[in-house]
């Protein structure tokens, strides 16, 4: 038998452990990246020309290299610069920037959604900028860019085993330290492909719901 | 100092190339047979190629590269790291790729298919010269960063010890820890890489837009 069940029964409960680190990654980058992507989104429509430009280059650039070398880039550049970062965290900042790059443009496809009269109409009314922003624009620019939110968050979940590079106790290390310790691969590679697979499809589900809750009554 | 370190990065580039050229060849290969697979209206075929695109957009490309390079064996199979490498970028990308297929070729007015159908063209010459060429320009413009994506996966073949851009650069700053420089250096290199790749695709969009915008606009003249 190539596949041992009983060995993939008793590798369950480490791996189950190891999934915790995966999703709280997950989490915790995705929520950098939606306010890293936002913060990028605004400064390229409302900020100045010079930043704008900048923004948009900066993002360019992170968005055309790798993903890894990024992961590495900040995981041993902090200590240059006098910070100690726990590898999750350092791993947790590379994906919520290299995602934050791709939402920004995610964020641009909601706002050119908002027509031009919600602004006249919020200054009508005497909102401030600001206060047009967070109460008018955003929660109508929010709304339909929910699915493609749910296939990056899914996308960033699946590069979340490239952590175990900085030695992050992930679902892949954990995998890949059992094998080098049993000698036996088919079972913790095959357990986490599992995984992964049943979270993406819960995923793109989750997806689907938040989408029609989101949805503006009109 | 940093032009010894560019020398041995440009080696390293020169096997981050060949891995993409490879890949890239292969995943636009599987993507064009996937894509037209997901669109049959034959059950089997369409079952194995939406088989294939859940399995390889569901995982992830460094579970697929383990799986493939330390998993495959037990069953008989071993591939050098270059050859797994090669093999798992490609699935990933031609999985992804094959999505996108499918939306260009069901975009295509249902016209089309039954134009021909009057001219009698049997469905096999209908998607060779009917559909897939329309297709593919409609397709154009996400190609460029579909070999992007696929560019910056190969990244991952430094797991498997490969001698690519991303381990030279990690083993030159394990020696010197010059971190600023040799990681510097990395990503302009990474970043240089991908503007070469996109400029041919841009061009290619550039030309064959003119073409696509033409057809399209004699279509709205016609209707």
């Amino acid at each position: 038998m190539i596949f041992d069940f009983g060995f993939a029964l008793s590798i369950m409960p480490l791996l189950a452990k190891a999934a915790l680190t995966t999703i709280f990654a997950t989490i915790c980058g995705f929520a950098l990246a939606m306010i890293v992507g936002l913060a990028a989104a605004v400064a390229r429509r409302y900020g100045g020309r010079g930043l704008a430009l900048a923004v948009r280059f900066t993002a360019e650039f992170i968005r055309s290299t790798p993903l890894l070398v990024q992961i590495f880039f900040l995981f041993f550049l902090a200590p240059k610069i006098g910070i100690t970062l726990p590898p999750l965290v350092a791993g947790i900042l590379a994906l919520g920037l290299h995602y934050g790059a791709y939402l920004a443009e995610v964020y641009r496809s909601g706002f050119e959604a908002v027509p031009k009269g919600q602004w006249e109409a919020a200054k009508a009314l005497g909102l401030n900028r600001w206060l047009t922003l967070r109460l008018v624009v955003l929660r109508q620019a929010i709304q339909p860019i929910v699915p493609a939110m749910g296939n990056y968050f899914i996308a960033m979940f699946k590069e979340t085993p490239l952590l175990s590079a900085i030695a992050v106790i992930e679902l892949m290390a954990s995998a890949k330290l059992i094998a080098a310790e049993t000698f036996r691969y088919v079972e913790p590679v095959t357990l986490v492909g599992i995984f992964f697979l049943l979270m993406s499809a819960a995923g793109a589900l989750l997806t689907r719901y938040a989408e029609q809750r989101l949805q503006i009554p009109r | 100092m940093s032009g010894s370190y560019l020398s041995q990065l440009l080696h390293g580039l020169a096997v981050t190339a060949e891995i993409t050229a490879f890949a890239a060849v292969l995943a636009t290969l599987l993507a064009v047979i996937g894509g037209v697979g997901l669109a049959s209206p034959n059950f089997l075929l369409r079952g194995v190629s939406r088989f294939y695109v859940e399995i390889f957009r569901g995982t992830s490309l460094l579970v697929q590269l383990f799986w493939i390079y330390y998993v495959l064996p037990s069953f008989g199979l071993s591939l050098d790291p270059f050859a797994a490498g090669v093999a798992a970028i490609a699935l990933n990308s031609g999985a992804y790729g094959a999505e996108a297929v499918r939306g260009a070729i069901s975009a295509l007015p249902r016209g089309q298919w039954e134009a021909a159908k009057a001219l009698g063209l049997p469905r096999r010459v209908t998607l060779h010269k009917v559909i897939l060429p329309q297709a593919c320009i409609f397709l154009l413009p996400q190609w460029g960063n579909f070999l992007i994506e696929s560019m910056k996966a190969t990244a991952v073949v430094s797991f498997i010890s490969i001698m690519d851009l991303s381990f030279v650069g990690y083993q030159i700053n394990a020696r010197t820890f010059d971190t600023i420089t040799v990681y510097g250096l990395v990503l302009l290199i990474y970043f240089a890489f991908s503007q070469i790749i996109v400029v041919p695709a841009r061009a290619a969009e550039r030309r064959y837009r003119l073409r696509g915008i033409q057809t399209a606009s004699r279509a709205e003249r016609a209707a």
